[in-house]
């Protein structure tokens, strides 16, 4: 079964969409015919967990339903059936490793050791300070740049534990590390230079 | 090996600029109009001609599939919708086709929902897919400004709309009906068949679902005509494919390659290689974890397309080659597939949600030998009650890599059983 805590972490902080948010929401809304409006349930459950601060609280839960007309139960239903909604408070930085099959063929499980280790915390555990939390995930669909992380929204990728902590130092320091790969190549052509479209002429960048 | 001017995805790597210009300078948008014209039957054929099988590992001709949409409406209208929810372990094809050439699905969409008759297309992203998604959009957004979608799309006189709504974390969401479940705004947990989505999809309404890839090479099949694509490849396995070969490699890669290249080529030629020589490989994944392994013994000829793969019992899927050297602990790869499919079913039926955990939990013993030699055949009498006996192929999905496991590496559990506790020996 999909398997993050369901369990909903109480909070009674009002909650409403700033007014760009609004407007964002509306633009999800408008995409679907009318009276789908229940379609941009999704999006709006990730704009709401964005202006939280990365999780999301009853009161938002009960605020979307309200704002499209759903029952509360069926938006519950969504937020609790999807990984990427969290119910429960979360550090600033959301450390995802990939641990499937491909990124652990490719030491995964090295790359969750040096974050255990660096971070001084557990798998599913949250830092002192909510600077990070880390996780193991399943497939991200990065394979052939393996072994990779997700934090936040970015993707880094062909690590090493070496990289992987350099990555979690910028990020602590308050710098952003350059996403996608940590290596010397430029992002899935083999390492070394390409085999193939060699022959396709480029404008000189 | 397959020459450059035959490649559809020429900027696959990124190398060059994603936006409108540049993607037209590399052909996208080249007399779409010219080709709407033709009409949706001359698209159509033309598809069907061509040979193309669905890249999202059923491989059902597509040319077929949109031919099921209604020629005349009811009054309900149709949809396109694009699965681009890609998931299955060993497989980033999808991502570099809309991070690094995103006309190519965004005129596909066009000339696609055209031929269906299709209102509008609904691209399904996976949410981790935060910046392809961006990307995606602002492609969009350029296609829209330059009058080539929306009304009078490509001045052809047909009004067209393409949208992107992201996913939040759902394997399952990558079955289409559980895509389409997602996509009203509801748990992704797959629909019954019949009805089928090409008679009452999203919202109701008639609908195609198609792997990005399926879309993305359209346009291109249609400018150059289906005969050369369909002289591309062998009978039946028609065209090109891109392949991304993850794992136990010198050199992990996606690459573009012609259907029916043989499996030692594609990764000595692009791959740089098995780790330690070709010697050293033990075992290869040929289609994303979904299809069973394959031993090095038939590695060492099989042609990588649909109709060679399923020959060995296994399959191309979604052609993610994941390669496992002599180090590999096959028991444990293949526990780590296990619980995986346990993560991800949707729990909506008994043989899948209670039988992912059970193969689980068993696939872990076996890791460690503690088992008795009895509980292989047991596991393997399990695999069959799940496999075919659920609404999705999810179950499927999580029985095969382990009947594949002991179809060709039942030694090894013996061994291993035999190890932990010697007088348990069969």
């Amino acid at each position: 079964m999909s398997g993050h805590d369901y369990t909903p972490t109480l909070s009674n902080a009002p909650f409403a969409f700033t007014a760009e948010n609004e407007a964002l929401a509306q633009k999800h809304v408008a995409k679907y015919p009318p009276g789908r409006q229940q379609s941009a349930v999704m999006p709006l459950l990730d704009i709401a967990q964005r202006q939280i601060g990365g999780w999301l609280t009853e009161p938002a839960i009960r605020y979307i339903a309200g704002f499209l007309g759903m029952p509360e139960i069926r938006v519950w239903e969504v937020a609790s059936f999807y990984t990427m909604y969290n119910l429960q408070p979360i550090g600033r930085h959301h450390v995802q490793v990939c641990t499937t099959t491909p990124c652990w063929l490719r030491g995964s499980g090295d790359i969750v050791q040096a974050c255990e280790k660096h971070l001084g915390i557990k798998v599913g555990e949250t830092t002192a300070d909510g600077m990070f939390t880390l996780k193991e995930v399943e497939c991200l669909g990065a394979c052939v740049n393996a072994p990779m992380m997700q934090i936040g929204d970015e993707y880094y990728e062909d690590l090493t534990p070496e990289t992987a902590v350099k990555v979690l130092k910028q990020l602590a320091a308050g710098e952003t590390p350059k996403p996608g790969t940590q290596s010397g190549r430029h992002t899935s052509e083999p390492a070394g230079g390409a085999t193939t479209l060699t022959s396709i002429n480029r404008p000189a960048e | 090996m397959l020459k450059d001017q035959d490649r559809i995805f020429t900027n696959l790597y990124g190398f060059d600029d994603w936006r409108l210009e540049a993607a037209r300078r590399r052909g996208d948008w080249d007399g779409t109009k010219a080709i709407m014209e033709k009409g949706q039957d001359w698209i159509i054929d033309e598809m069907k001609a061509s040979g193309l099988r669905g890249r999202g590992g059923a491989g059902f001709p597509t040319g077929v599939k949109w031919s099921f949409m209604p020629k005349k409406s009811d009054g309900r209208p149709s949809y396109l919708v694009v699965n681009a929810d890609e998931g299955e372990p060993g497989t980033c094809k999808d991502r570099d086709m809309m991070r690094h050439d995103p006309h190519k699905l965004v005129e596909g969409c066009l000339l696609a929902g055209f031929a269906m008759r299709a209102v509008a297309a609904y691209i399904y992203i996976r949410g981790e897919f935060h910046r392809e998604g961006n990307i995606l959009e602002a492609a969009i957004q350029e296609a829209y400004d330059a009058g080539l979608l929306g009304r009078n799309a490509c001045g052809s006189g047909y009004d067209f709309d393409v949208f992107v709504h992201r996913g939040a974390g759902a394997y399952i969401c990558g079955e289409e009906t559980a895509l389409i479940e997602s996509l009203e705004g509801k748990k992704g947990q797959p629909r019954l068949k019949p009805p089928f989505p090409a008679n009452m999809g999203v919202w109701g309404c008639p609908t195609t679902v198609n792997n990005v890839e399926s879309i993305a090479v359209a346009p291109t099949i249609l400018r150059r005509g289906g005969a050369w694509f369909a002289a591309l490849g062998r009978p039946n396995n028609t065209g090109t494919k891109v392949f991304c070969i993850s794992g136990h490699v010198n050199k992990p890669c996606n690459v573009e390659e012609e259907m029916g290249v043989s499996l030692k080529e594609l990764i000595e030629k692009h791959a740089g290689g098995v780790r330690g020589g070709w010697d050293n490989l033990l075992a290869i994944i040929p289609g994303g974890s979904s299809v069973p392994m394959i031993p090095k013994s038939i590695c060492d000829t099989v042609l990588m397309d649909f109709d060679s793969l399923r020959a060995v019992k296994s399959g191309l899927g979604t052609a993610a080659v994941i390669v496992m050297d002599k180090s590999t602990d096959l028991v444990k790869a293949i526990a780590r597939l296990s619980e995986f499919y346990k993560h991800e079913s949707c729990g909506q039926c008994t043989p899948c949600r209670e039988g992912t955990g059970w193969m689980w939990r068993v696939m872990e013993r076996l890791v460690r030998g503690d088992a008795e030699p009895a509980e292989i055949d047991l596991l393997l009498e399990v695999t069959t009650q799940v496999d075919g006996h659920t609404i999705c192929a999810l179950g499927d999905a999580a029985a095969w890599p382990i009947q594949g496991l002991i179809r060709h590496f039942r030694p090894e559990l013996e061994r291993r059983i035999a190890a932990a506790k010697p007088s348990r020996a069969a």
